[in-house]
């Protein structure tokens, strides 16, 4: 796994100096345009990593979580890995952080700290990649992702669950 | 977007007040503020780079052949797609495939610039930007290396376990996705 970044930059580098391309300078222009790329980027970024740390520390997820535990419960996930679910749509580097807490609090090798692993791997953050990728565009709406993308995550939760029974794990 | 972020700020003041955290909430404002700084920062360097090694592949026509490869994949997904958007959707899911993150989010946001072009109802996204943006959210990774390292350092002894099941519910939560996608572009 750790020779696929190198092997990569290997190819792209070597195949066009071998057809005598000018690979520096090429190199310098596609940079420039990744400056213009975080200018836009920011904007979005702000917003929601904003919101999404508001939106923990004010409280507002564990109301949620006592509003869908009883559903929840039912499906099989454990009440300790529900905040993740929660968190993993709106923060990255929230979710990962839940995730090793679950993983140090009920063991890695845990039911919940598996569940908990699967559901973190199998997603991105949701509502982030929202905010950035339209960030570019001209679209004013974009209501009709939104549904789209939250039906995945939720099929990827449900799925997580039936995975690790039907796999016996 | 408008009513989401909206409502995720009211929704955070309004609970804040009844759980009597809102030092806490607004404390949250300004780290969050301040978080977005560091994360933009942490994404220059890689952006930058990821978009020069890109422009060396776009340039001399390596990224051409490579969309070329899996064109049968992302005609069917991407119907009626520019072959320019079709190389930086082809670079972007290849980087999201290897785990190589920071990759792959500029070559999204350029294909997502492409893919905008070619939308002929600007205000609302294409059936194809809801796409690349669903592919993108479910992010199928062949090796998540983040998981397993913070598996390994919690001390499991069966780090790789959960890769096959990370596999399937990937699988199935991008077939969902893109099952939505192409449903509800077609009865709109």
């Amino acid at each position: 796994m750790k020779y696929i970044t190198p092997g990569i930059l290997f190819i792209i580098i070597g195949l066009p100096m071998l057809w005598k391309k000018p690979v520096y300078s090429d190199f310098i222009a596609g940079a420039k345009e990744g400056i213009f790329l975080l200018k836009d980027i920011f904007p979005p970024l702000a917003a929601i990593i904003t919101a999404s740390a508001m939106l923990r520390s004010s409280g507002a997820l564990d109301i949620a979580l006592g509003v869908i535990s009883p559903i929840t419960d039912k499906i099989g996930i454990p009440g300790e890995v529900m905040p993740l679910v929660l968190i993993r749509p709106l923060s990255g580097s929230g979710a990962l952080g839940v995730l090793s807490d679950i993983l140090k609090s009920s063991g890695a090798d845990s039911y919940a700290g598996r569940l908990a692993s699967v559901i973190c791997g199998s997603t991105e953050t949701t509502f982030y990649c929202l905010a950035i990728y339209f960030a570019k565009t001209r679209v004013k709406n974009i209501r009709r992702a939104i549904p789209c993308a939250v039906i995945a995550d939720i099929v990827c939760v449900i799925t997580a669950v039936f995975a690790l029974r039907v796999l016996g794990i | 977007m408008n009513y989401i972020w909206g409502a995720m700020m009211l929704i955070s003041i309004i609970s804040s007040i009844i759980t009597g955290r809102v030092d806490e909430t607004v404390n949250a404002v300004f780290e969050g503020a301040h978080s977005s700084v560091d994360t933009l920062i942490s994404l220059a360097g890689a952006m930058c780079f990821w978009t020069g090694i890109m422009k060396i592949a776009e340039r001399s026509g390596i990224s051409y052949i490579f969309s070329r490869l899996i064109s049968p994949i992302t005609r069917y997904l991407f119907p009626g797609s520019s072959s320019e958007a079709r190389r930086y959707i082809t670079m972007n899911m290849t980087a999201n495939l290897l785990g190589m993150g920071n990759a792959a989010t500029p070559m999204g946001m350029l294909a997502a610039e492409a893919l905008d072009k070619e939308n002929k109802k600007p205000d609302i996204p294409s059936a194809n930007l809801s796409m690349l943006v669903v592919i993108n959210t479910t992010a199928f990774q062949l090796i998540p290396t983040t998981i397993i390292a913070l598996r390994a350092s919690a001390g499991s002894v069966d780090v790789v376990s959960v890769i096959v099941p990370i596999w399937l519910t990937s699988l199935f939560s991008l077939a969902a996705g893109i099952a939505a996608v192409k449903i509800m572009n077609r009865s709109l």
